[in-house]
């Protein structure tokens, strides 16, 4: 994945300054709870969502399991289309196969569509290292660009910005990228968006090739899919004359026909809408109408080592809408940086450790980045029980035995031994209910939870004391 | 029927007063009460933390310790969702591994027979009204076990509003977790704490005395907070709210 | 091994053990919508609306005026007009037509005022506009480019209830483009903000016989 995280830390950590930032705190809470309430609107105007939503979930489960036999024949529909078909298994391929066909075309400038795949595998510092200018269009995409910042949320990469941080943004930073802000500018909405629009429309409007990602990849008709609400994604997709779009090989499904399962969830999920604005799909080229050369990079990148995984492969069902993020109670007050990927959030926190492993101290740390209160599997428009695949992680990290965990290990045997011999675990409770009043309420080495938390007052007896001596309450005592 | 209460470790060390709460609201409605003595915890803390296998051995005991009942019933969401929906996946799990069908098997017995408390008293016993009286103005805080992995539904919420006296007042946010987690209350403690003093506000706004829950591992953490800031509202678990009566009030 | 042989064995070696999944089942509805057109007419009207696009009714009789009357009020002066466009449609408008040519760069589209086509089909249920690229539709970025853009729906033939019942009318092999309201974006604290790179203006007319 992106260069950009290498070295991040672990996620309480992250969290923690997070936790303290109240602008931060402010903007999340703000765009959240805006959009969660939104969705459950949506969502409840169809009365078979939860069917919609099976068969998504089927959809998906239905491909992977015959992943090889739809990825050959995606590659021949693509191919009799009039597309050109390359495959990329991991990051450093990718990147080489995409700098190879810009540097082919002579450009040296690139427009984007919103891209995740993109972004995992770091291309636009691979093109720049190759002296290729990539211009991200999308707006969210456009203020992480100028702000020299990192994205934070899967459908709108900016959360973490209000609108007076933007237009900061947008003064101090169109200029040196190319068309200034508009003098004066304010920091309502629509100004925003109507200075990103003059600001990108040279790029359009001069572009000879783009990139872009899909949502969705037709295998039966080599169909590709970008839903989108700017207009920066038609822009990129049928102005340039060579379109070169990096997917994940998760993102094919079998039929045409499967797509109107998506077309009605991924919208209400992600933004809460009927219909997202803007939805393009292409089939290879079209005489005279778009781009004349097509090129389709399909992407492994970790993909298949999550496949192998009979129970954390249906992360891979993941449709990017984004609805456990802005339900999440942990990524409202961590923030996405704190999950140190492009996939924040509780779909984050079971992809990126299946993607890159679960060796690095951020990785090892975000299965544990949730309190497994189920809230992203109750919205997940694929039913992917993101808690379940948490504690599967959790025990693969614990299994590794890392830094605390060996020590962690020896302590939940210890417990388990005890509540195996009930009288050891007995003794233990008189014992500690006996030395209550020497209790602190704050003990020296527990200040995880004291940091803000009182521990409570252990009682005169536990309650199997409570039982034996008053026979359950029958006898008078 | 027999019917045998589960009390779960974290009320038997802690909270005592919630196991004897439950003993005597069943036995005021009627119902004989065992409390096999070999019980001791679900095992819920380790296998959440990711320690599965260390988890089994418990599995084994609730199986052996809860065989001859009728019922199983405990004054905790998180420990009946444990049961429920984890035992199922630890047999299916210990089998695809080789091991056999034996915690597969316990699994299937046990799951139909344990209840959370709120349900035992409404779909078991079939009551709303047991009784009771609280004079004071109360919150409910669902917990995210009870409201999204057993679907309690309005189940707690009915059966307060048949407590004389009581008055319900809407928690903001209810849904919302409240950050304990278990162990991510102290891997994660910023953002655990962070979460349930968010909690606590909301819970404050209502204006009422008792913040109630059905699962006092949540209320360990909230109650510590309410303890921290010196707040004038208490945590209370239903069951000693729906014990409550004009004779022996609760609070 | 190259790289296609050594993700597809890849794939192959990760799901070999994996049970057959259970069967897809469409028991979804085809249509959330009661079966009149009125009804389905009316739905569209709305949603169209909700999402800021400008929706207008009129027949044959009157579509030329109103499309005039659009055009004008906009201040348009040109227009660009798709192969196959009714010629009645701009039968009463002053504006200077533009004709969709291959050749044309994007900067020529960019100093056309308006663009008027028809529409592949329209889904009533989301308020959504599908061009096929055909007939009266032109190529896809001549609704792009312009700022203004005045789609005319046929009523009854091109409106559908929902989603499903569009996919089994569309062409996969030709390019689609789902068109629901003006550009729209929601970057901004996750808050709807209509006109950004597309049209910010989308009348739509719904034209009945």
């Amino acid at each position: 994945m992106s260069g950009t995280f290498v070295g991040m830390p672990a996620f309480p950590k992250a969290a923690r300054e997070a936790v303290r930032d109240t602008t931060l705190r402010g903007n999340l809470r703000h765009a959240t709870h805006t959009i969660r309430d939104k969705r459950a609107k949506a969502v409840a105007e169809l009365a078979d969502w939860q069917r919609l939503r099976e068969a998504g979930s089927r959809i998906k489960d239905m491909t992977l399991r015959h992943l090889d036999d739809y990825l050959v024949q995606l590659e021949e529909s693509v191919t009799a289309a009039g597309g050109t078909v390359h495959w990329a298994a991991d990051a450093e391929e990718a990147n080489r196969i995409v700098t190879g066909l810009v540097k082919a075309t002579g450009e040296t400038e690139v427009v984007k569509v919103k891209s995740m795949a993109t972004q995992e595998i770091g291309l636009n510092e691979a093109l720049a290292a190759e002296g290729i200018h990539a211009y991200e269009t999308d707006l969210a995409e456009l203020i992480v660009q100028l702000g020299d910042d990192r994205p934070s949320h899967i459908l709108v990469p900016a959360i973490h910005r209000n609108r007076g941080e933007i237009r900061d943004i947008f003064r101090e930073k169109m200029a040196s990228w190319g068309r200034p802000a508009p003098e004066g500018l304010t920091d309502i909405p629509a100004d925003l968006a109507d200075a990103a629009r003059l600001h990108l429309r040279e790029k359009f409007l001069r572009a000879k090739v783009a990139i872009s990602g899909a949502n969705f990849m037709v295998a039966e008709t080599g169909t590709l899919v970008v839903f989108e609400s700017e207009g920066n994604g038609r822009m990129c997709l049928t102005l340039p004359e060579t379109l070169i779009s990096v997917v994940g090989i998760e993102k094919t499904v079998p039929t045409w026909q499967d797509l109107e399962v998506f077309l009605q969830t991924l919208p209400r999920s992600s933004t809460a809408e009927r219909m997202n604005p803007y939805t393009s799909m292409w089939t290879g080229t079209a005489d005279g109408d778009g781009p004349r050369a097509f090129h389709l990079v399909l992407l492994d990148n970790g993909r298949t080592d999550a496949l192998a995984d009979d129970i954390g492969r249906q992360a891979l069902r993941c449709i990017r809408c984004s609805a456990c993020l802005n339900v999440c109670p942990v990524y409202e007050r961590a923030g996405g940086h704190a999950y140190g990927s492009v996939y924040p959030g509780p779909i984050g926190a079971i992809l990126s450790p299946q993607l890159r492993g679960t060796t690095s101290e951020i990785d090892a740390s975000l299965p544990y980045a949730s309190s497994l209160c189920g809230a992203c599997y109750e919205v997940c428009p694929v039913a992917i029980d993101i808690p379940e695949v948490l504690v599967h992680l959790r025990e693969r990290v614990a299994g590794q035995g890392g830094p605390g965990h060996r020590l962690e290990k020896a302590a939940m045997k210890a417990a388990t031994w005890a509540m195996d011999h009930p009288a050891a675990m007995a003794a233990g409770e008189r014992l500690a209910s006996r030395t209550r009043a020497l209790h602190p309420k704050r003990p020296p080495g527990a200040t995880a939870w004291t940091g803000s938390r009182d521990l409570p007052e252990l009682p005169e007896e536990p309650f199997r004391d409570w039982w034996r001596r008053t026979g359950g309450g029958k006898n008078r005592t | 029927m027999r019917v045998a209460l589960f009390v779960t470790c974290v009320n038997d060390a802690v909270y005592p007063a919630t196991g004897i709460a439950t003993v005597k609201l069943l036995e005021r409605l009627g119902v004989d009460v065992d409390f096999p003595a070999g019980q001791t915890c679900c095992g819920q803390p380790q296998f959440n933390t990711g320690y599965r296998h260390e988890t089994e051995p418990l599995v084994r005991r609730m199986g052996r310790v809860f065989a001859d009942y009728d019922h199983v019933v405990t004054p905790s969401g998180s420990c009946v969702a444990m049961i429920r929906d984890n035992y199922p996946r630890i047999g299916h799990r210990a089998a695809a591994e080789g091991r056999g069908d034996e915690l597969g098997r316990v699994a299937q017995s046990l799951v139909p027979r344990v209840y959370e408390l709120t349900e035992f008293l409404v779909d078991v016993l079939g009551v709303t009204d047991v009784g009771a009286y609280f004079p004071h103005t109360v919150t409910y805080h669902p917990s995210c076990h009870g409201l999204r992995l057993l679907g309690l539904g309005d189940r707690p919420r009915r059966l307060l509003e048949a407590v004389k006296g009581l008055e319900l007042r809407e928690l903001p946010g209810a849904e919302e977790c409240c950050g304990f987690g278990g162990t991510f209350a102290v891997k994660n403690p910023d953002v655990s704490a962070a979460m349930g003093i968010d909690k606590v506000r909301n819970a404050a706004a209502t204006g009422a005395e008792v913040l109630c829950g059905a699962d006092n591992s949540c209320l360990l953490h909230i109650g510590g907070i309410l303890h921290r800031q010196d707040a004038p509202l208490r945590a209370l678990h239903i069951a000693e709210i729906l014990l409550s009566t004009e004779a022996e009030p609760q609070l | 091994m190259n790289a296609r042989d050594r993700i597809l064995a890849r794939v192959r070696a990760a799901v070999e053990d994996a049970p057959e999944p259970p069967a897809v089942v469409r028991d979804y509805l085809v249509s959330h919508t009661p079966d009149d057109p009125a009804v389905v007419l009316d739905l569209l009207h709305e949603n169209l609306a909700d999402y800021r696009a400008r929706v207008h009714r009129t027949d044959t009789a009157g579509v030329g005026a109103l499309v005039s009357a659009l055009l004008g009020a906009r201040g348009a002066t040109s227009v660009l007009v798709p192969e196959g466009l009714p010629p009645e449609w701009l039968a009463e408008t002053g504006c200077v037509r533009v004709e969709d040519r291959p050749e044309s760069t994007a900067a020529e589209l960019d100093a056309v005022d308006s663009v008027v086509t028809g529409c592949a089909l329209a889904i009533a249920e989301t308020g959504t506009l599908v061009l096929d690229a055909g007939t009266a539709q032109g190529r896809r970025r001549i609704t792009l480019v312009p700022d203004h853009h005045i789609c005319v729906v046929r009523v009854p033939d091109q409106v559908v209830a929902s989603v499903p019942q569009a996919m089994v009318r569309l062409d996969p092999g030709r390019p689609l483009t789902w068109i629901s309201g003006p550009s729209a974006t929601s970057d901004i604290e996750l808050d709807r903000v209509e006109g950004v790179h597309g049209p910010r203006t989308l009348d739509v007319i719904l034209l009945s016989p």
